[in-house]
Order: structure tokens, then C-alpha cells, then sequence
């Protein structure tokens, strides 16, 4: 049982970067905690910013910053820093193109019991519309740790969500990585798991489904896969990390060769992963595409394991629904 | 001092040529906030088209963003890009000397236009220059209607917590706004107070007048315990004469051609005057 989330996944990243590299900063809202990186703020204070609860000024201070040749990395709640600080993140980072990486922590429904207040599930679409702005939703620690490493090279603007709770290693330490491009998983079989520009898709054959799924739903996707192989379906799952910029290539590739697509995500059934893919598919390779997201609706609450189960977003509910559909 | 007073005049007459030429701009708040911008420019910031890349220069971001057009003329005075074409393709289509600051242009450091961003930006890279030990300074300037943004309060909690000495924030108070005056559309009653609750420095002065606008700059400088706030008291419209200035309907007119005769001939008495004071 993993009981390292995600975002301490990053924090350890920076920790060990912020070493050698002055200029990363973190900048966060009264949620360093929350965040994991209250060590970052011990070991490195000055390269850490506290703004206090405004998420509005903890973009535009980022932004400042970045501008003045800083790393800056920016974490407050996903549900607050994608829809409280939206013009900052439209205008100070991206329109202004700063070297800011902002970090939407507890994303998703991982506060399942706060209620739509606290839940992001219009995060995805939020940020994807936004021109020059990239958007992430890293699965495993493995993943989000190369993830990490990867937007340290660059000085582009990126938004980047992870949950509260840790997830099941998807990966182990090798973990397959290219940035922007999805991980391309065999049947579920992770031992199999490529980058997609490795991947070999005549070796790969004809599948009869392939998933799609981003975060949180990734590890569903790949338990899925396997119940599937169980019963004889062959299945591809793309781990779609990367939602923008989209692995159009690979999506079109395990979509080409497969006779059903479904996505899985965490995340209102519009503007998000479901609506990316479907697009793409439909105007390069039509096939039928099923999205599996959360309702439009105010989430029903509780623990996120158990909404999850309850609107079918776990490994049983995405092989019903390909099994149905084939 | 007069030859710059002298300039501010000049460059009032390339913003009314672009404002022409576009059929749109923002020209009150131009006039307005020309001596602030002169006076940052030609005799405050460590700024030029040679340094334009170099660490330590000063940083400047106009949040009053809708004011591009006396800021496009300032920069293309200082020799980051050609005043003729910037008369020329101003809000053209295509342009990048588009209708708000932009930062594909060399000069600009940040894209403004939507208000409220302008300090805390600026917040950050004040935060950013004393983290890395530069000597440099960091200037906005505001519009008084935009102080009505929930976002600049934050700013200047922020300021005033990490007591930015650094920092520079300039209000071009000229009272008026879109709808009407300030005071009726969203009160500012006490700003010097309030400003000054957030552990801020602050200074009134006539910001019409170079001299005044330069004494407080240089004040500014020598506080080293907190950011400091001036509070630039400004015309509408100012230079325009009688016909344009204090009057809130010139927040986004464009004059008709008997009003620009008007009020090219006025800006060139006024330039006149000051050179001969």
C-alpha cells in the first residue's frame, strides 16, 4: 500500500533541486500543508513565499517573480487556484507567458465530503481553454516525480493537478517518460508500459477496446484492462498524463486499432479529457467514444474512494461499460 | 525640468494622432498619466532599449492598462520603437501595438488591461529583486477606479507584510472613472489612511507637475522600511484645456476634427508656456 501522494512526489523533486538551483520558488496560499511542502519551507525559506488565503495575489506574485527570471511554482487548492485566480492564470501567466508552474493541489473530489465548494471538476476545462497554457494530471508518484524533473527544463507556463490521497503505484521505479507524450499500457500489464514514441503498434495488433484515462483514473483504467484480459478483450490503455497539449499520435494509433474507446476522469463531463478525445477521434478516426466522468450535477459527497464507486469510475464499472458496448 | 514639462506636451500630441488615426483610445487617462510616465521614464527608471535584458534594471507595469497609448508613446520616445509607425499601426489590424500593453513589444514586461493585476506582479518582482540582492526598483501605476479590485488590497497586504522598500506604487488620481467620479461610483474616502493601515509610505502630490512628481520619486528612494504609495493628484485630460479636462465623457472619446484642432493648438500653447517659463 503506497502511502506517498503525489504532491509530496513533487516536493520531493524540488527539495532535492532547490539544492543546486536558487531560483526555484514556491509560492502557496496557507496550504503548504496541504500541499506537502511545509519541508521546502523549513529547509529553503528563502525561496519560499507565503501570501496568506488570496489565491489571486499568490498567481500574480508568482508571475512577478518568474518574470525576474524565478522557477516559480505555485500550489494552492485545485478547486480555488483554477477558478478564484482564473484571470491571473489567464493574464499574468499565460498571456504574459511566465515561467510559472501552477500546482492544483487536492484536485479533483479528493475533499469528497466538503462539497462543490472544494471539489475541482471544472478544472480541466478551465485551464485547456486558456491559449499557452499546458494542463497535466500526472497518474502515479513515479510519474508525477519525471513530470516534475521534466517542467523544470522548460520556462513555459503549465498547470498541473494532483489529489489529496496516495494512489497505487502504477509504475514502479522505472517509469516510462516522455513529456507529452501518454504512456502506452498493453492489456493493463505494466511490466509492458512504453512511452507512446516507443511504443510498437503493429506489434500491439487489433484491440477490441482502448482506454483512456488521466490521474486518478489511470489506476482504475490499468485494473480494468487486466479484468478485461481475464475475459479474453483485449485491450490498450493510454495513461494521458499529458490532456494538453493531447498524445493526438498515440490517441489515434490505440484508437485506429480498436472497435471502442472509453475515457475515464475525475472531472465534469465537459471541456475535459472525454471532450479532447472524442474530438480528436471523431475528426481523425471516428469510433465510437463512451466518457466516463462525474455527473453534471453537485457531486454527491463523502470519501472520494466511495463517490468513485458510486458513479461506477472504478476498475469494475469501466470494464462493465466496455463489455457492454462491444 | 522644462524641457520635460515641454515633452509631456509633445507626446500628448502623438497620443490625439494615434487616437485619430485608430478611431479609439483611451485619451483622458493618457493626458492624465503622461507626467507620471515622463517623470518615471526620462528621469527615474534605469531603464533603455540597451538594457532592456539586464537583471537589474528597474521594472515598470502599467495596470492601468487602458493608458497604452501614452505608454507606447513614452516607450517610442525613449527609442524602443518608431514613433511614425507606431502612429501608423496603432490598433491596426494585426499590430502588436494592440489596444493594451504587450509584451511582444521590446519595453513591456507584462500584458495588462484587465485592472487589479498591476501590483501584486509587481509585489512578485520586488519579492524576486531583494531575494537575489538587486539593487533595483519596481514601479505600477493605477488607476483610482481600479482600487475598487478586490486584487490590489491583496497587494498591498503583501507589501506591506514583506515591507517592499522596493516597491513604488504610483496612483493617477484623477477622480474620474468610466461611469462618473469616483467618489459617487465606489468611494476612496481617506486613501492616504487606508493605504497607509497597510504599512505603506505614502505621498501626495500634484501629478501634473514633473518636479513635484520627481521630488517624491527621490523620497521614495531614501525609505527603507516600507513600499511606498504616491498619490499622484491628476487632471483628466489634462493639457486637452478647457473643452476636455476634469470632464468624464473624454474617459474613451475620440474628438472630432474641430476638437482636435482645439486641442492640438492647446497642447501647443501649453508646450510653448513651459518652455518659456
Amino acid at each position: 500500500m503506497n502511502k506517498i501522494p503525489n504532491r509530496k512526489a513533487i516536493c520531493n523533486v524540488l527539495l532535492e533541486r532547490a539544492q543546486t538551483d536558487r531560483d526555484i520558488v514556491v509560492l502557496c496560499s496557507d496550504s503548504r500543508g496541504s500541499a506537502s511542502m511545509a519541508p521546502f519551507f523549513e529547509r529553503f525559506p528563502d525561496q519560499s513565499v507565503e501570501v496568506g488565503i488570496a489565491e489571486q495575489n499568490l498567481v500574480s506574485l508568482s508571475a512577478g517573480m518568474a518574470k525576474c527570471g524565478k522557477k516559480a511554482f505555485c500550489f494552492s487548492p485545485a478547486s480555488f487556484l483554477s477558478t478564484r485566480s482564473y484571470e491571473q492564470a489567464k493574464v499574468d501567466v499565460a498571456y504574459s507567458n511566465t515561467n510559472v508552474k501552477l500546482v492544483g493541489i487536492s484536485g479533483g473530489i479528493s475533499y469528497g465530503e466538503l462539497g462543490m465548494s472544494h471539489h475541482s471538476a471544472q478544472d480541466i476545462a478551465a485551464m485547456s481553454s486558456i491559449p499557452n497554457m499546458r494542463v497535466y494530471l500526472p497518474s502515479d508518484r513515479f510519474q508525477t516525480a519525471c513530470l516534475t524533473e521534466a517542467l523544470l527544463q522548460d520556462q513555459k507556463p503549465a498547470y498541473i493537478r494532483v489529489g489529496r490521497n496516495p494512489v497505487e503505484n502504477i509504475y514502479q521505479e522505472y517509469c516510462p517518460f516522455e513529456i507529452d507524450q501518454a504512456s502506452v499500457i498493453p492489456n493493463g500489464d505494466v511490466q509492458k508500459a512504453v512511452s507512446s514514441g516507443k511504443a510498437n503498434w503493429q506489434a500491439l495488433g487489433e484491440n477490441d477496446v482502448a482506454i483512456v484515462a488521466c490521474g486518478e483514473m489511470t489506476g482504475p483504467a490499468v485494473s480494468a484492462a487486466a479484468l478485461l484480459w481475464e475475459k479474453g478483450i483485449p485491450s490498450v490503455v493510454l495513461d494521458m498524463y499529458c490532456v494538453k497539449p493531447l498524445d493526438k499520435k498515440a490517441l489515434i494509433q490505440a484508437a485506429g486499432h480498436a472497435k471502442l474507446v472509453i475515457t475515464v476522469e475525475e472531472h465534469s463531463p465537459f471541456g475535459g479529457l472525454g471532450a479532447a478525445v472524442s474530438q480528436a477521434v471523431a475528426s481523425e478516426c471516428p469510433k465510437k467514444v463512451i466518457n466516463l466522468a462525474l455527473p453534471d450535477t453537485p457531486v454527491i459527497t463523502g470519501k472520494s474512494q466511495a463517490v468513485f464507486d458510486y458513479y461506477g469510475l472504478n476498475s469494475v464499472g469501466i470494464a462493465k461499460t466496455a463489455m457492454e458496448n462491444l | 525640468m522644462r524641457e520635460l514639462t515641454a515633452k509631456s506636451f509633445e507626446l500628448r500630441q502623438i497620443v490625439l494622432d494615434m487616437i485619430m488615426q485608430s478611431g479609439g483610445g483611451h485619451i483622458g487617462g493618457d493626458f492624465s498619466v503622461m507626467d507620471i510616465l515622463v517623470t518615471l521614464y526620462f528621469k527615474q527608471m534605469n531603464i533603455s532599449p540597451e538594457n532592456r535584458d539586464d537583471p537589474d534594471r528597474d521594472m515598470f507595469v502599467l495596470s492601468k492598462g487602458h493608458s497604452v497609448e501614452a505608454y507606447y508613446a513614452v516607450l517610442a520616445a525613449k527609442g524602443f520603437f518608431d514613433t511614425e509607425k507606431l502612429v501608423r499601426e496603432f490598433s491596426a489590424f494585426g499590430s502588436k501595438f494592440i489596444g493594451h500593453p504587450n509584451n511582444k513589444l521590446p519595453g513591456i514586461e507584462m500584458n495588462s488591461g484587465s485592472l487589479g493585476h498591476g501590483l501584486p506582479v509587481c509585489v512578485g518582482m520586488a519579492l524576486a529583486g531583494r531575494m537575489d540582492k538587486r539593487g533595483n526598483r519596481v514601479y505600477t501605476v493605477m488607476g483610482d477606479g481600479e482600487l475598487a479590485e478586490g486584487s490590489v488590497w491583496e497587494g498591498f497586504m503583501a507589501a506591506g507584510h514583506y515591507r517592499l522598500s522596493n516597491l513604488c506604487a504610483v496612483i493617477d488620481r484623477n477622480r474620474l472613472q468610466i461611469s462618473g467620479g469616483t467618489e459617487e461610483v465606489m468611494s476612496h474616502e481617506n486613501l492616504a489612511d487606508r493605504i497607509r493601515s497597510f504599512n505603506w509610505n505614502v505621498i501626495n502630490v500634484n501629478g501634473n507637475s514633473i518636479e513635484e512628481l520627481n521630488k517624491a520619486f527621490e523620497e521614495a528612494r531614501l525609505e527603507k522600511q516600507k513600499p511606498t504609495c504616491i498619490i499622484a493628484g491628476t487632471i483628466k485630460g489634462f493639457g486637452g484645456g478647457e473643452i476636455m479636462e476634469n470632464k468624464a465623457v473624454w474617459h474613451h472619446k475620440v474628438p472630432s476634427q474641430e476638437e482636435y484642432e482645439t486641442i492640438r493648438a492647446e497642447l501647443n500653447r501649453r508646450r510653448e508656456a513651459a518652455l518659456h517659463e
